[in-house]
Protein backbone atom coordinates (compact mmCIF):
# COMPACT_ATOMS: atom_id res chain seq x y z
CA UNK A 1 0.00 0.00 0.00
CA UNK A 2 1.39 3.17 -1.10
CA UNK A 3 1.79 6.11 1.84
CA UNK A 4 -1.56 7.74 1.23
CA UNK A 5 -3.63 5.02 -0.20
CA UNK A 6 -5.00 4.62 3.52
CA UNK A 7 -6.61 7.73 3.09
CA UNK A 8 -8.83 7.10 0.58
CA UNK A 9 -11.81 5.58 2.10
CA UNK A 10 -11.63 8.88 4.23
CA UNK A 11 -11.46 11.31 1.57
CA UNK A 12 -13.63 9.45 -0.62
CA UNK A 13 -16.46 9.62 2.17
CA UNK A 14 -15.37 13.56 3.16
CA UNK A 15 -16.28 13.96 -1.19
CA UNK A 16 -19.52 12.22 -1.18
CA UNK A 17 -20.92 14.59 1.81
CA UNK A 18 -18.98 17.52 1.19
CA UNK A 19 -19.57 18.38 -2.74
CA UNK A 20 -21.16 21.83 -1.89
CA UNK A 21 -19.57 24.74 -0.68
CA UNK A 22 -18.99 25.90 2.07
CA UNK A 23 -17.73 22.85 3.76
CA UNK A 24 -18.89 21.90 7.01
CA UNK A 25 -15.86 20.23 8.00
CA UNK A 26 -13.23 23.01 8.34
CA UNK A 27 -15.54 26.02 7.43
CA UNK A 28 -14.31 28.82 6.67
CA UNK A 29 -15.21 31.51 8.44
CA UNK A 30 -13.67 34.82 5.77
CA UNK A 31 -14.56 37.78 9.34
CA UNK A 32 -15.02 37.46 12.58
CA UNK A 33 -17.24 40.67 13.79
CA UNK A 34 -17.35 39.90 17.71
CA UNK A 35 -18.28 36.63 19.55
CA UNK A 36 -21.12 36.00 17.99
CA UNK A 37 -21.30 37.44 14.86
CA UNK A 38 -19.22 36.47 11.43
CA UNK A 39 -19.60 36.28 7.76
CA UNK A 40 -19.09 33.11 5.52
CA UNK A 41 -18.82 33.51 2.02
CA UNK A 42 -21.21 35.92 0.96
CA UNK A 43 -23.68 34.77 3.79
CA UNK A 44 -23.39 36.92 7.87
CA UNK A 45 -24.36 34.42 10.19
CA UNK A 46 -24.80 34.06 14.03
CA UNK A 47 -21.80 31.86 15.53
CA UNK A 48 -23.91 29.35 17.44
CA UNK A 49 -21.19 26.52 16.77
CA UNK A 50 -17.89 27.97 19.08
CA UNK A 51 -16.85 27.34 22.36
CA UNK A 52 -16.97 30.79 23.25
CA UNK A 53 -18.98 30.31 26.02
CA UNK A 54 -18.42 33.42 27.91
CA UNK A 55 -17.36 35.76 25.15
CA UNK A 56 -14.06 36.89 25.86
CA UNK A 57 -12.46 36.42 22.63
CA UNK A 58 -13.51 40.60 22.54
CA UNK A 59 -13.15 41.36 25.77
CA UNK A 60 -11.54 44.82 25.88
CA UNK A 61 -9.31 44.27 28.78
CA UNK A 62 -8.63 40.64 27.50
CA UNK A 63 -7.13 42.41 24.20
CA UNK A 64 -5.31 45.27 25.93
CA UNK A 65 -3.73 43.09 28.07
CA UNK A 66 -2.93 40.87 25.04
CA UNK A 67 -1.58 43.94 23.39
CA UNK A 68 0.57 45.41 26.17
CA UNK A 69 2.37 41.50 26.36
CA UNK A 70 2.72 41.28 22.43
CA UNK A 71 4.86 45.02 22.68
CA UNK A 72 6.54 44.54 26.00
CA UNK A 73 8.32 40.98 25.27
CA UNK A 74 7.45 40.34 21.86
CA UNK A 75 4.80 37.66 19.51
CA UNK A 76 6.49 34.01 20.51
CA UNK A 77 9.03 32.75 23.22
CA UNK A 78 10.72 30.22 20.86
CA UNK A 79 11.28 27.39 23.17
CA UNK A 80 10.43 25.14 25.67
CA UNK A 81 9.20 25.84 29.57
CA UNK A 82 12.16 24.32 30.34
CA UNK A 83 14.28 26.31 28.60
CA UNK A 84 14.21 29.97 27.18
CA UNK A 85 10.22 29.91 27.79
CA UNK A 86 9.40 30.36 30.73
CA UNK A 87 8.79 33.90 31.24
CA UNK A 88 7.21 35.37 34.62
CA UNK A 89 3.98 35.57 33.37
CA UNK A 90 3.57 31.81 32.62
CA UNK A 91 4.49 31.32 36.63
CA UNK A 92 2.33 33.78 37.59
CA UNK A 93 -0.84 31.98 35.44
CA UNK A 94 -0.13 28.65 37.27
CA UNK A 95 0.35 30.52 40.96
CA UNK A 96 -2.84 32.70 40.12
CA UNK A 97 -4.57 28.94 38.48
CA UNK A 98 -4.11 27.22 41.92
CA UNK A 99 -5.40 30.08 43.86
CA UNK A 100 -8.60 29.84 41.31
CA UNK A 101 -8.83 26.64 41.83
CA UNK A 102 -7.67 26.36 45.57
CA UNK A 103 -5.13 23.79 44.44
CA UNK A 104 -1.42 23.81 45.68
CA UNK A 105 -0.26 23.04 42.40
CA UNK A 106 -1.21 23.93 38.95
CA UNK A 107 0.89 23.63 35.06
CA UNK A 108 -0.26 25.58 32.12
CA UNK A 109 0.10 23.65 28.73
CA UNK A 110 0.78 24.84 25.06
CA UNK A 111 -2.84 23.49 24.49
CA UNK A 112 -5.48 21.94 26.15
CA UNK A 113 -5.03 18.62 23.86
CA UNK A 114 -1.40 18.61 25.40
CA UNK A 115 -2.78 19.20 28.80
CA UNK A 116 -4.37 15.67 28.44
CA UNK A 117 -1.10 14.04 27.36
CA UNK A 118 0.82 15.73 28.93
CA UNK A 119 -0.48 15.07 32.77
CA UNK A 120 -2.08 11.35 31.98
CA UNK A 121 0.61 10.25 29.44
CA UNK A 122 2.80 11.27 32.20
CA UNK A 123 1.04 10.15 35.39
CA UNK A 124 0.75 6.28 34.06
CA UNK A 125 2.59 3.74 32.15
CA UNK A 126 2.74 0.33 31.27
CA UNK A 127 1.34 -2.10 34.00
CA UNK A 128 -0.69 1.07 34.93
CA UNK A 129 -4.56 1.22 34.41
CA UNK A 130 -6.86 3.81 32.92
CA UNK A 131 -10.60 3.21 33.60
CA UNK A 132 -12.29 5.71 31.62
CA UNK A 133 -15.79 6.82 30.16
CA UNK A 134 -16.60 5.75 27.11
CA UNK A 135 -17.48 9.21 25.67
CA UNK A 136 -13.91 11.19 26.95
CA UNK A 137 -12.36 13.20 24.08
CA UNK A 138 -10.02 12.04 21.75
CA UNK A 139 -6.91 13.83 23.67
CA UNK A 140 -7.40 11.51 26.58
CA UNK A 141 -7.17 8.29 24.34
CA UNK A 142 -4.22 9.57 22.61
CA UNK A 143 -3.09 10.52 26.01
CA UNK A 144 -3.50 6.78 27.25
CA UNK A 145 -1.87 5.56 23.83
CA UNK A 146 1.47 7.60 24.48
CA UNK A 147 1.66 6.45 28.17
CA UNK A 148 0.97 2.43 26.82
CA UNK A 149 -1.34 2.00 29.89
CA UNK A 150 -4.03 -0.59 29.68
CA UNK A 151 -7.46 0.91 29.27
CA UNK A 152 -10.57 -0.01 30.38
CA UNK A 153 -13.84 2.23 29.03
CA UNK A 154 -16.99 1.92 31.08
CA UNK A 155 -20.57 2.81 29.53
CA UNK A 156 -21.13 6.38 29.75
CA UNK A 157 -22.18 8.31 32.28
CA UNK A 158 -23.27 4.78 34.22
CA UNK A 159 -21.56 5.27 37.73
CA UNK A 160 -22.82 1.14 38.35
CA UNK A 161 -20.96 0.08 35.32
CA UNK A 162 -18.04 1.89 36.49
CA UNK A 163 -18.35 0.02 39.75
CA UNK A 164 -18.22 -2.97 38.12
CA UNK A 165 -15.16 -2.26 35.96
CA UNK A 166 -13.12 -0.90 39.49
CA UNK A 167 -14.58 -4.15 40.84
CA UNK A 168 -12.31 -6.42 38.52
CA UNK A 169 -9.18 -4.48 38.79
CA UNK A 170 -8.06 -6.11 42.37
CA UNK A 171 -4.46 -4.52 43.40
CA UNK A 172 -4.24 -2.95 40.14
CA UNK A 173 -7.00 0.41 41.66
CA UNK A 174 -3.36 1.32 43.65
CA UNK A 175 -2.02 2.68 40.15
CA UNK A 176 -5.54 3.40 38.29
CA UNK A 177 -6.75 6.76 36.95
CA UNK A 178 -10.55 7.30 36.87
CA UNK A 179 -10.84 9.59 33.87
CA UNK A 180 -14.25 11.57 33.34
CA UNK A 181 -15.37 15.21 31.86
CA UNK A 182 -17.50 17.80 33.08
CA UNK A 183 -19.64 18.50 29.75
CA UNK A 184 -19.10 15.86 27.15
CA UNK A 185 -18.74 18.25 24.30
CA UNK A 186 -20.78 16.27 21.98
CA UNK A 187 -24.35 16.01 23.32
CA UNK A 188 -23.49 18.55 26.36
CA UNK A 189 -24.28 16.35 29.04
CA UNK A 190 -22.99 16.12 32.17
CA UNK A 191 -20.78 13.47 34.24
CA UNK A 192 -23.20 11.93 37.73
CA UNK A 193 -19.78 13.35 39.66
CA UNK A 194 -21.66 12.90 42.86
CA UNK A 195 -22.35 9.22 41.93
CA UNK A 196 -18.66 8.43 40.30
CA UNK A 197 -17.18 9.63 43.69
CA UNK A 198 -19.23 7.67 45.53
CA UNK A 199 -17.84 4.34 43.30
CA UNK A 200 -14.32 5.64 43.68
CA UNK A 201 -14.39 6.04 47.22
CA UNK A 202 -15.62 2.82 47.81
CA UNK A 203 -12.32 0.97 45.16
CA UNK A 204 -10.07 3.35 45.50
CA UNK A 205 -8.41 5.30 42.34
CA UNK A 206 -7.43 8.51 41.03
CA UNK A 207 -9.77 10.38 39.72
CA UNK A 208 -9.08 12.99 36.64
CA UNK A 209 -11.65 15.58 35.62
CA UNK A 210 -11.69 17.63 32.43
CA UNK A 211 -13.30 20.78 32.80
CA UNK A 212 -12.50 21.64 29.30
CA UNK A 213 -16.29 22.79 28.22
CA UNK A 214 -17.45 23.38 32.51
CA UNK A 215 -14.79 25.72 33.92
CA UNK A 216 -16.29 29.15 33.50
CA UNK A 217 -19.48 27.79 33.16
CA UNK A 218 -20.18 25.79 36.16
CA UNK A 219 -20.03 26.38 39.55
CA UNK A 220 -20.42 29.49 42.39
CA UNK A 221 -16.87 30.49 41.44
CA UNK A 222 -16.86 28.93 37.36
CA UNK A 223 -14.47 26.23 38.66
CA UNK A 224 -16.36 23.48 36.97
CA UNK A 225 -18.68 20.69 37.34
CA UNK A 226 -16.56 19.71 40.68
CA UNK A 227 -17.29 23.03 42.30
CA UNK A 228 -20.95 22.53 41.56
CA UNK A 229 -21.36 19.16 42.97
CA UNK A 230 -19.36 19.48 45.95
CA UNK A 231 -17.22 16.79 45.41
CA UNK A 232 -13.82 19.02 44.68
CA UNK A 233 -12.07 17.22 46.99
CA UNK A 234 -12.53 13.77 45.75
CA UNK A 235 -11.12 15.14 42.21
CA UNK A 236 -7.45 14.27 42.28
CA UNK A 237 -6.42 16.34 38.98
CA UNK A 238 -8.40 18.78 36.98
CA UNK A 239 -7.60 19.28 33.27
CA UNK A 240 -8.84 22.42 31.67
CA UNK A 241 -8.33 24.32 28.42
CA UNK A 242 -7.84 28.18 27.71
CA UNK A 243 -9.36 28.10 24.47
CA UNK A 244 -13.49 27.83 25.48
CA UNK A 245 -14.51 29.85 28.20
CA UNK A 246 -11.14 31.32 28.48
CA UNK A 247 -11.14 32.76 25.12
CA UNK A 248 -7.96 31.99 24.07
CA UNK A 249 -5.39 28.88 23.69
CA UNK A 250 -3.69 26.73 25.94
CA UNK A 251 -4.08 23.98 28.75
CA UNK A 252 -3.62 23.66 32.29
CA UNK A 253 -3.89 20.43 35.25
CA UNK A 254 -4.43 21.87 38.90
CA UNK A 255 -4.52 18.98 41.76
CA UNK A 256 -4.09 18.73 45.59
CA UNK A 257 -1.10 16.80 45.18
CA UNK A 258 1.87 18.87 45.56
CA UNK A 259 3.92 16.33 43.50
CA UNK A 260 2.32 17.57 40.54
CA UNK A 261 4.79 20.02 39.80
CA UNK A 262 7.38 17.23 39.41
CA UNK A 263 5.25 16.00 36.61
CA UNK A 264 6.64 18.95 34.40
CA UNK A 265 10.43 17.24 34.83
CA UNK A 266 8.97 14.20 32.91
CA UNK A 267 6.05 15.55 30.44
CA UNK A 268 7.59 15.16 26.97
CA UNK A 269 4.77 17.42 25.98
CA UNK A 270 5.49 19.94 28.23
CA UNK A 271 8.76 20.15 27.51
CA UNK A 272 9.37 19.31 23.95
CA UNK A 273 7.05 22.08 22.78
CA UNK A 274 7.40 26.02 22.57
CA UNK A 275 5.24 27.43 25.21
CA UNK A 276 2.52 29.81 25.12
CA UNK A 277 3.04 33.46 23.45
CA UNK A 278 3.36 36.02 26.17
CA UNK A 279 0.20 37.76 24.57
CA UNK A 280 -1.73 34.09 25.11
CA UNK A 281 -0.91 34.37 28.78
CA UNK A 282 -1.25 37.74 29.35
CA UNK A 283 -4.78 37.56 27.68
CA UNK A 284 -5.81 34.36 29.92
CA UNK A 285 -4.64 35.96 33.39
CA UNK A 286 -7.44 38.36 32.86
CA UNK A 287 -9.70 36.07 31.40
CA UNK A 288 -9.49 34.06 34.17
CA UNK A 289 -9.85 37.44 36.86
CA UNK A 290 -12.52 38.30 35.09
CA UNK A 291 -14.08 34.37 35.25
CA UNK A 292 -13.69 34.54 38.91
CA UNK A 293 -14.97 37.98 39.87
CA UNK A 294 -18.20 38.37 36.67
CA UNK A 295 -20.54 35.43 37.89
CA UNK A 296 -23.16 37.60 35.87
CA UNK A 297 -21.74 36.26 32.78
CA UNK A 298 -22.39 32.58 33.74
CA UNK A 299 -26.22 33.73 34.51
CA UNK A 300 -26.55 35.15 30.96
CA UNK A 301 -25.21 31.90 29.74
CA UNK A 302 -27.39 29.46 31.29
CA UNK A 303 -30.35 31.74 30.40
CA UNK A 304 -29.04 31.88 27.04
CA UNK A 305 -28.91 27.83 27.11
CA UNK A 306 -31.98 26.78 28.81
CA UNK A 307 -33.99 29.30 25.89
CA UNK A 308 -32.24 27.51 23.17
CA UNK A 309 -33.15 24.33 24.57
CA UNK A 310 -36.35 25.09 25.31
CA UNK A 311 -37.40 26.69 21.72
CA UNK A 312 -35.89 24.04 20.34
CA UNK A 313 -37.11 21.09 22.39
CA UNK A 314 -40.77 22.94 21.29
CA UNK A 315 -39.82 22.81 17.51
CA UNK A 316 -39.69 18.68 18.25
CA UNK A 317 -36.00 18.29 17.71
CA UNK A 318 -34.30 14.92 19.26
CA UNK A 319 -32.26 17.16 21.56
CA UNK A 320 -28.64 16.05 24.16
CA UNK A 321 -30.44 15.09 27.51
CA UNK A 322 -29.96 18.27 29.50
CA UNK A 323 -30.04 21.49 28.58
CA UNK A 324 -26.27 23.69 29.09
CA UNK A 325 -23.86 26.05 26.65
CA UNK A 326 -23.88 22.43 24.22
CA UNK A 327 -27.33 21.43 22.49
CA UNK A 328 -26.77 18.92 20.08
CA UNK A 329 -29.67 18.14 17.72
CA UNK A 330 -29.59 14.36 16.53
CA UNK A 331 -30.46 13.77 12.84
CA UNK A 332 -31.03 10.80 10.54
CA UNK A 333 -28.22 10.10 8.59
CA UNK A 334 -25.00 11.99 7.28
CA UNK A 335 -26.65 12.98 4.24
CA UNK A 336 -29.31 14.63 5.86
CA UNK A 337 -27.60 16.41 8.47
CA UNK A 338 -25.18 18.20 5.65
CA UNK A 339 -27.89 19.08 3.62
CA UNK A 340 -29.04 20.60 6.69
CA UNK A 341 -26.38 22.46 8.06
CA UNK A 342 -26.59 23.99 4.31
CA UNK A 343 -29.95 25.48 5.10
CA UNK A 344 -29.04 26.64 8.69
CA UNK A 345 -26.24 28.40 7.10
CA UNK A 346 -28.30 29.77 4.41
CA UNK A 347 -30.51 31.26 7.25
CA UNK A 348 -27.85 32.78 8.74
CA UNK A 349 -26.78 30.49 11.85
CA UNK A 350 -23.57 28.98 11.86
CA UNK A 351 -23.12 25.58 13.80
CA UNK A 352 -20.76 22.47 14.02
CA UNK A 353 -21.91 19.75 11.86
CA UNK A 354 -20.73 16.05 13.70
CA UNK A 355 -21.07 12.96 11.70
CA UNK A 356 -20.09 9.36 12.75
CA UNK A 357 -17.67 7.95 14.35
CA UNK A 358 -17.21 11.21 16.14
CA UNK A 359 -20.36 11.10 17.82
CA UNK A 360 -22.31 9.00 20.34
CA UNK A 361 -24.41 6.42 19.27
CA UNK A 362 -23.07 6.79 15.66
CA UNK A 363 -25.64 9.30 15.28
CA UNK A 364 -25.17 12.43 12.84
CA UNK A 365 -25.78 15.61 14.54
CA UNK A 366 -25.82 19.41 15.14
CA UNK A 367 -24.16 20.96 17.97
CA UNK A 368 -25.35 24.14 18.44
CA UNK A 369 -23.36 26.21 21.27
CA UNK A 370 -24.41 29.54 23.06
CA UNK A 371 -22.30 32.32 24.66
CA UNK A 372 -23.05 34.83 27.19
CA UNK A 373 -22.35 37.16 24.19
CA UNK A 374 -25.57 35.80 22.26
CA UNK A 375 -28.78 38.31 23.10
CA UNK A 376 -31.83 36.81 23.40
CA UNK A 377 -32.62 38.52 19.49
CA UNK A 378 -30.02 36.39 18.30
CA UNK A 379 -31.13 32.64 20.63
CA UNK A 380 -34.76 33.78 19.07
CA UNK A 381 -33.17 33.90 15.47
CA UNK A 382 -31.41 30.43 16.26
CA UNK A 383 -34.63 29.34 17.54
CA UNK A 384 -36.99 30.32 14.49
CA UNK A 385 -34.29 29.47 11.70
CA UNK A 386 -34.60 25.36 12.87
CA UNK A 387 -38.47 25.73 13.35
CA UNK A 388 -38.74 27.31 9.85
CA UNK A 389 -36.39 24.08 8.82
CA UNK A 390 -38.27 21.31 11.04
CA UNK A 391 -40.22 20.03 7.79
CA UNK A 392 -37.19 18.96 5.44
CA UNK A 393 -36.38 16.58 8.79
CA UNK A 394 -39.75 14.55 8.36
CA UNK A 395 -39.35 11.06 7.50
CA UNK A 396 -41.05 11.77 3.82
CA UNK A 397 -38.64 14.37 3.08
CA UNK A 398 -35.28 14.14 0.89
CA UNK A 399 -32.54 15.49 2.00
CA UNK B 1 -16.63 -28.02 22.81
CA UNK B 2 -13.15 -26.35 23.95
CA UNK B 3 -12.94 -23.49 25.82
CA UNK B 4 -11.90 -21.25 22.63
CA UNK B 5 -15.05 -22.69 20.83
CA UNK B 6 -17.11 -21.33 23.65
CA UNK B 7 -15.89 -18.05 23.36
CA UNK B 8 -15.73 -18.30 19.81
CA UNK B 9 -19.72 -18.79 20.00
CA UNK B 10 -20.16 -16.60 22.36
CA UNK B 11 -18.71 -13.66 19.83
CA UNK B 12 -20.67 -15.12 17.10
CA UNK B 13 -23.77 -14.09 18.88
CA UNK B 14 -22.39 -10.60 20.10
CA UNK B 15 -21.31 -9.94 16.68
CA UNK B 16 -24.59 -10.92 14.82
CA UNK B 17 -25.83 -8.19 16.32
CA UNK B 18 -23.61 -5.15 16.44
CA UNK B 19 -22.12 -6.18 12.76
CA UNK B 20 -23.70 -3.08 10.40
CA UNK B 21 -22.49 -5.10 6.93
CA UNK B 22 -24.17 -7.85 5.34
CA UNK B 23 -20.67 -9.44 5.21
CA UNK B 24 -20.26 -13.46 5.99
CA UNK B 25 -19.76 -14.08 9.72
CA UNK B 26 -17.13 -16.46 10.26
CA UNK B 27 -14.31 -16.93 12.83
CA UNK B 28 -11.44 -15.27 10.25
CA UNK B 29 -13.81 -12.97 9.01
CA UNK B 30 -11.75 -9.19 8.87
CA UNK B 31 -13.58 -7.16 11.71
CA UNK B 32 -12.82 -3.81 9.89
CA UNK B 33 -13.20 -4.79 6.30
CA UNK B 34 -15.43 -7.60 6.05
CA UNK B 35 -17.95 -7.20 9.20
CA UNK B 36 -17.97 -3.51 8.37
CA UNK B 37 -16.76 -2.63 12.19
CA UNK B 38 -15.34 0.62 12.89
CA UNK B 39 -12.74 1.76 15.93
CA UNK B 40 -15.72 2.63 18.01
CA UNK B 41 -17.86 -0.63 17.13
CA UNK B 42 -14.97 -2.73 18.29
CA UNK B 43 -14.40 -0.86 21.34
CA UNK B 44 -18.27 -1.23 22.11
CA UNK B 45 -17.99 -5.12 21.30
CA UNK B 46 -15.21 -5.02 24.52
CA UNK B 47 -17.86 -3.61 26.41
CA UNK B 48 -19.87 -6.83 26.33
CA UNK B 49 -17.19 -9.28 25.90
CA UNK B 50 -16.21 -7.94 29.52
CA UNK B 51 -19.74 -8.14 31.19
CA UNK B 52 -20.38 -11.87 29.65
CA UNK B 53 -17.15 -13.32 30.99
CA UNK B 54 -16.42 -11.39 33.65
CA UNK B 55 -12.98 -10.22 32.95
CA UNK B 56 -11.21 -6.75 32.01
CA UNK B 57 -9.96 -6.73 28.69
CA UNK B 58 -7.66 -3.51 28.12
CA UNK B 59 -8.94 -1.33 24.69
CA UNK B 60 -5.09 -1.35 23.82
CA UNK B 61 -4.94 -5.13 22.81
CA UNK B 62 -7.35 -4.69 19.66
CA UNK B 63 -4.54 -3.24 17.76
CA UNK B 64 -3.36 -6.51 17.29
CA UNK B 65 -6.87 -8.18 16.36
CA UNK B 66 -8.41 -8.47 13.41
CA UNK B 67 -10.55 -11.47 13.79
CA UNK B 68 -12.95 -13.31 16.23
CA UNK B 69 -10.52 -16.13 16.14
CA UNK B 70 -8.30 -13.72 17.54
CA UNK B 71 -10.55 -11.93 19.97
CA UNK B 72 -11.55 -15.09 21.42
CA UNK B 73 -7.41 -16.49 21.88
CA UNK B 74 -7.00 -13.02 23.61
CA UNK B 75 -10.10 -13.04 26.31
CA UNK B 76 -9.28 -17.28 26.52
CA UNK B 77 -5.62 -15.82 27.35
CA UNK B 78 -6.84 -13.27 30.34
CA UNK B 79 -9.20 -15.80 31.70
CA UNK B 80 -6.15 -18.31 31.90
CA UNK B 81 -3.97 -15.23 33.36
Amino acid sequence: MALFDKFKKLADARAALMATEPCPLGTRIDEVFSPTQGRIGDQEVILAGTNNYLGLTFNSDCIAAAHHALDAEGSGTTGSRLANGNYSGHQALEIELARFFERPSAIVFSTGYMANLGLIGTLVGPGDTVVLDADCHASIYDACRLAGVDVIRFRHNDPRDLDKRLGRLGDKIDSTLIIVEGIYSMLGDRAPLKEIVAVKRQHGGYLVVDEAHSMGVMGEHGRGLAEAEGVEADVDFVVGTFSKSLGAIGGFAVSHHRELDTVRLASRPYIFTASPSPATIASVRVALDIVANRPALRHQLWSNAERLYAGLAHAGYELGPQSGPVTAALLDSPQQAVAFWHALLEHGVYVNLVLPPATPGGRALVRVSVSAAHDTTQIDRIIEAFTTLKPMLSSSAKP
Amino acid sequence: MTRHEQILDCLMVHLERLSPKGGKLHADADLANELGLDSVNVMDLLLEVEDEFDISVPVNVIADIHTPRQLASAIEKIEAA
